[in-house]
C-alpha cells in the first residue's frame, strides 16, 4: 500500500504546482481577472468620454445609450448561447426584422377589420415571438440534420430571411399598430430613468445568464461547445441541445423586434439589418471564445454597453460617425486577439 | 506489495463468473473479416490486457464492447446474462465504462462538472425541474469519489484544462469508476503521457482494479502491459492466437505472438 500513497501525494503535489509554479505567469494573470478586464475598459470609456464631454453625464445621454443598447444586448444574449456551443447565428438581426414585421402585419390587419382589443397585440406579440423561434429551429434543424457549419446555415437564412421580409409589405414600413405597442415602447420606471424596453433587456439578461450558469441547460451548453464528442459520450442529446439553443436564439430576435417595434411605433423591413454584427461583437468583446465553451451573460451585457458608450460617446465627442465603427472593429479585434492570447498561453 | 492481492482471484479465474465474457464474437465490414470468432474472459479484480499490431481488430473489439459496433455474430455476457447493445450509452448502462484515448472530457468544463456530466444532480423542488443544479452536492460526492479512487486534487472546481495528462487521465477513470462501471475499457490510456505520468496511470488502474472492478487495457506500451497485466490476449489478423500470462513467460514472447513469429514457429499458447 505503500505505493499507492506515494501515488496520491504525487498527484495532490502536481496539483498544487498547477495552481501556482507551473503556470506562466501571464495566463494566471488572465485566468484572474477573467471577464474583468473588459470591465475596466468600460469604465476607462466612461471616464474618457465623460472628460471629453460632460453631457455623457446626463439622463437623456443615459436613456441615449440604454435605449441604443436594447436591441443589440437581447440579440446578443442569444448569440452567447450560440457562439459558447462553438456555433454563431448570422440570421438572428434579420430573424428580428423579419419577426417584427410579420407580427405588425397581422396587428395592422386585425385593426382593420376587428376592434382593437387585447388580442391584437398579444395575436402579434405571439407571432413575432413565434417566428422568430421557428427560423432558429430551422436554423438548428439544417445545422444538425445535415451537419452544415452554422456560418454557412445561418447566412443562408440570413439572406433568405432579409429577401422575405420584403415580400411581407412590399418593402414598406408598418405604422398602423395597437396603442399599447407604441406604450410599451415609451413607458419607463423610476421616474423616467429606467424605459420598460431597458428593463426587459436586463431581465432577460438576468434570466438566461442564471440558465447558464445554474442549470443543467448552460451546463450542457458549456459542454458541447468544449468537447462535443465528451458531451455525446456522456449521453447528451447534442443535436436536440443544438436545436434548443438555435431556437433560444431566434426567439430572442422575436422579442428584440418587438422591442424595435414598440421603440419606432413602427415595423420596417430594414429593422435589424447588421445587427448581428453588433451582437457578436458584444459577445466576443464579453470574453466568449469563438471556438466555444467559455462565455457569460455578465460579460456579454458589459461587451454591449461598451459598443453601446462608444456610439453614443463618440456623438456626443463630436467625432465623425464612420469613427464610431473604426473603433467598435478595433474593440472587437483586440477582443479576439486576447482570447487568442488565452488559449495558446492557458489551457487547451 | 499490492499485486499480490490480486494475484489470488486471478490465479482461479475459473471458479468465479467472469464480469465480462465475449463468446464467438465475429466482424465483418462485407469481405473483410476484422474480427473472427473472439472468445475471451475477465474477472473481478483482473487487468486484462489487449494486444496485436495495427490491423489486428482491437479497436473492432473495443468498439462492440463499448456499444458503438454490433458483431456480425456471437454474444457478449456481462455477469452471465447476455447483453446487446444499441448505443455507447446502452454499454454504459450495463457497467461497461470505456476511458477513450483521446479523454472524453470537456476542458472547460470543472472537475465536478465533468464528472457529472450527462447525469447532473438538481435540487429537489420546482426549481430542480427547471433543471437548476445542486452544486453542493455534486461538489462534495465528486471530492468522495475521487477519494476512493485515491485521486487526490486541489481542488474540483479546478478547470480540467489546467490539468496535467495524468490527472485527467485520472479524473476520466475517476468518472468511469464513480459511475458505477463494473468493467473498465482503457483504450491507449498512457499514449500521450510522459514516463512519470504513465506509471501514475499504472498505479491507478492497479487501485481500481483492486476495488473490484476488472480493467481491459488496450495498450501498445507492452512493457506496462507486461507488467500491469494479470493476463494477455494477443489478436492477430482478427483471431485471439495467444493468451499469455506475464508472469509465466517474458516480453520477448508476447512480441513473437504480436508479430506473428511465434505462429509460424509452431508454438502453442492458451
Ligand atoms: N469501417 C471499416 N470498414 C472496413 N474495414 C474496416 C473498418 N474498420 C476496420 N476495418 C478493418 O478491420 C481490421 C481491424 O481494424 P482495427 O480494429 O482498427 O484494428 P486495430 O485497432 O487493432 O489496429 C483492419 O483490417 C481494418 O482495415
Ligand atoms: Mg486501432
Amino acid at each position: 500500500m505503500l505505493k499507492v500513497e506515494e501515488h496520491q501525494r504525487d498527484l495532490a503535489e502536481t496539483a498544487e504546482e498547477d495552481e501556482t509554479g507551473g503556470v506562466p505567469w501571464f495566463q494566471r494573470f488572465m485566468e484572474r481577472i477573467g471577464a474583468l478586464w473588459t470591465l475596466g475598459v468600460l469604465v476607462v470609456l466612461i471616464v474618457a468620454f465623460g472628460t471629453v464631454a460632460p453631457t455623457l453625464y446626463t439622463k437623456a445621454a443615459w436613456l441615449a445609450t440604454a435605449s441604443f443598447a436594447v436591441e443589440y444586448l437581447i440579440l446578443a444574449i442569444g448569440q452567447t448561447f450560440v457562439i459558447v456551443t462553438a456555433g454563431i447565428d448570422l440570421a438572428d438581426g434579420a430573424t428580428l426584422g423579419f419577426s417584427a414585421m410579420a407580427g405588425s402585419l397581422l396587428m395592422a390587419n386585425m385593426l382593420g377589420s376587428h376592434d382593437s382589443g387585447g388580442l391584437t397585440v398579444v395575436a402579434g406579440i405571439l407571432l413575432m415571438l413565434a417566428t422568430g423561434a421557428g427560423i432558429g429551429l430551422l436554423n438548428g434543424l439544417i445545422i444538425t440534420k445535415m451537419k452544415l457549419p452554422p456560418f454557412i446555415v445561418t447566412l443562408g437564412t440570413l439572406t433568405a430571411v432579409t429577401g422575405a421580409t420584403d415580400l411581407l409589405n412590399n418593402g414598406t414600413e408598418i405604422t398602423n399598430l395597437p396603442g399599447f405597442v407604441t406604450t410599451l415602447g415609451t413607458a419607463s420606471v423610476i421616474s423616467g430613468w429606467l424605459p420598460v424596453p431597458v428593463l426587459v433587456a436586463l431581465a432577460l439578461a438576468l434570466v438566461f445568464g442564471l440558465v447558464l450558469t445554474r442549470t443543467r441547460f448552460g451546463l450542457r451548453t458549456y459542454a458541447i461547445g468544449s468537447n462535443e464528442v465528451a458531451a455525446r459520450r456522456a449521453g447528451i442529446d447534442v443535436d436536440r441541445h443544438l436545436v434548443r439553443v438555435y431556437m433560444i436564439s431566434g426567439l430572442l430576435a422575436g422579442v428584440a423586434g418587438l422591442m424595435v417595434t414598440a421603440n419606432f411605433s413602427s415595423a420596417s423591413p430594414i429593422a435589424g439589418a447588421n445587427d448581428e454584427l453588433y451582437a457578436i461583437a458584444a459577445v466576443v468583446i464579453g470574453g466568449a471564445s469563438i471556438f466555444g465553451g467559455r462565455g457569460t451573460i455578465f460579460g456579454t451585457v458589459i461587451g454591449t454597453a461598451i459598443i453601446a458608450l462608444l456610439t453614443t460617446g463618440l456623438v456626443l465627442a463630436n467625432v465623425q460617425p464612420f469613427w464610431q465603427q473604426v473603433a467598435i472593429g478595433a474593440v472587437v479585434v483586440g477582443a479576439v486577439a486576447v482570447d487568442r492570447v488565452r488559449t495558446v498561453v492557458g489551457t487547451d | 506489495m499490492d499485486s499480490g492481492e490480486q494475484s489470488g482471484a486471478a490465479a482461479s479465474p475459473g471458479l468465479e463468473q467472469p464480469v465480462l465474457e465475449v463468446r464467438g464474437v465475429s466482424k465483418r465490414y462485407g469481405s473483410v473479416h476484422a474480427l473472427r470468432d473472439i472468445n475471451f474472459e475477465i474477472h473481478r479484480n483482473e487487468v486484462v490486457g489487449l494486444v496485436g499490431d495495427n490491423g489486428a481488430g482491437k479497436s473492432t473489439l473495443v468498439n462492440i464492447l463499448s456499444g458503438a459496433l454490433h458483431p456480425t455474430s456471437g454474444q457478449i455476457l456481462v455477469d452471465g446474462a447476455p447483453v446487446s447493445f444499441k448505443s455507447a450509452t446502452d454499454a454504459r448502462d450495463v457497467g461497461i465504462e470505456t476511458v477513450y484515448q483521446d479523454l472524453a472530457l470537456a476542458p472547460d468544463l470543472s472537475i465536478w462538472a465533468n464528472l457529472f456530466l450527462g447525469r447532473e444532480r438538481t435540487v429537489s423542488g420546482p426549481l430542480g425541474w427547471l433543471g437548476w443544479l445542486d452544486r453542493r452536492a455534486m461538489m462534495s460526492r465528486s471530492v468522495e469519489d475521487l477519494d476512493r479512487t485515491k485521486i487526490h486534487i486541489a481542488s474540483v472546481s479546478s478547470r480540467v484544462g489546467r490539468l496535467s495528462g495524468g490527472q485527467r487521465q485520472a479524473v476520466a477513470v475517476g468518472r468511469a469508476v464513480a459511475w458505477g462501471s463494473r468493467v473498465l475499457l482503457l483504450d491507449e490510456p498512457t499514449a500521450a503521457l510522459g514516463v512519470e505520468q504513465q506509471a501514475k496511470v499504472g498505479d491507478l488502474i492497479r487501485t481500481v482494479s483492486g476495488h473490484g472492478i476488472p480493467v481491459l487495457l488496450i495498450s501498445h506500451n507492452l512493457p506496462q502491459v507486461y507488467e500491469l497485466c494479470d493476463r494477455v490476449v494477443v489478436l492477430f489478423h482478427g483471431r485471439v492466437i495467444a493468451e499469455l500470462r506475464p508472469k509465466e513467460t517474458d516480453l520477448d514472447s508476447i512480441v513473437s505472438w504480436i508479430t506473428g513469429s511465434a505462429m509460424l514457429a509452431g508454438k502453442t499458447a492458451r
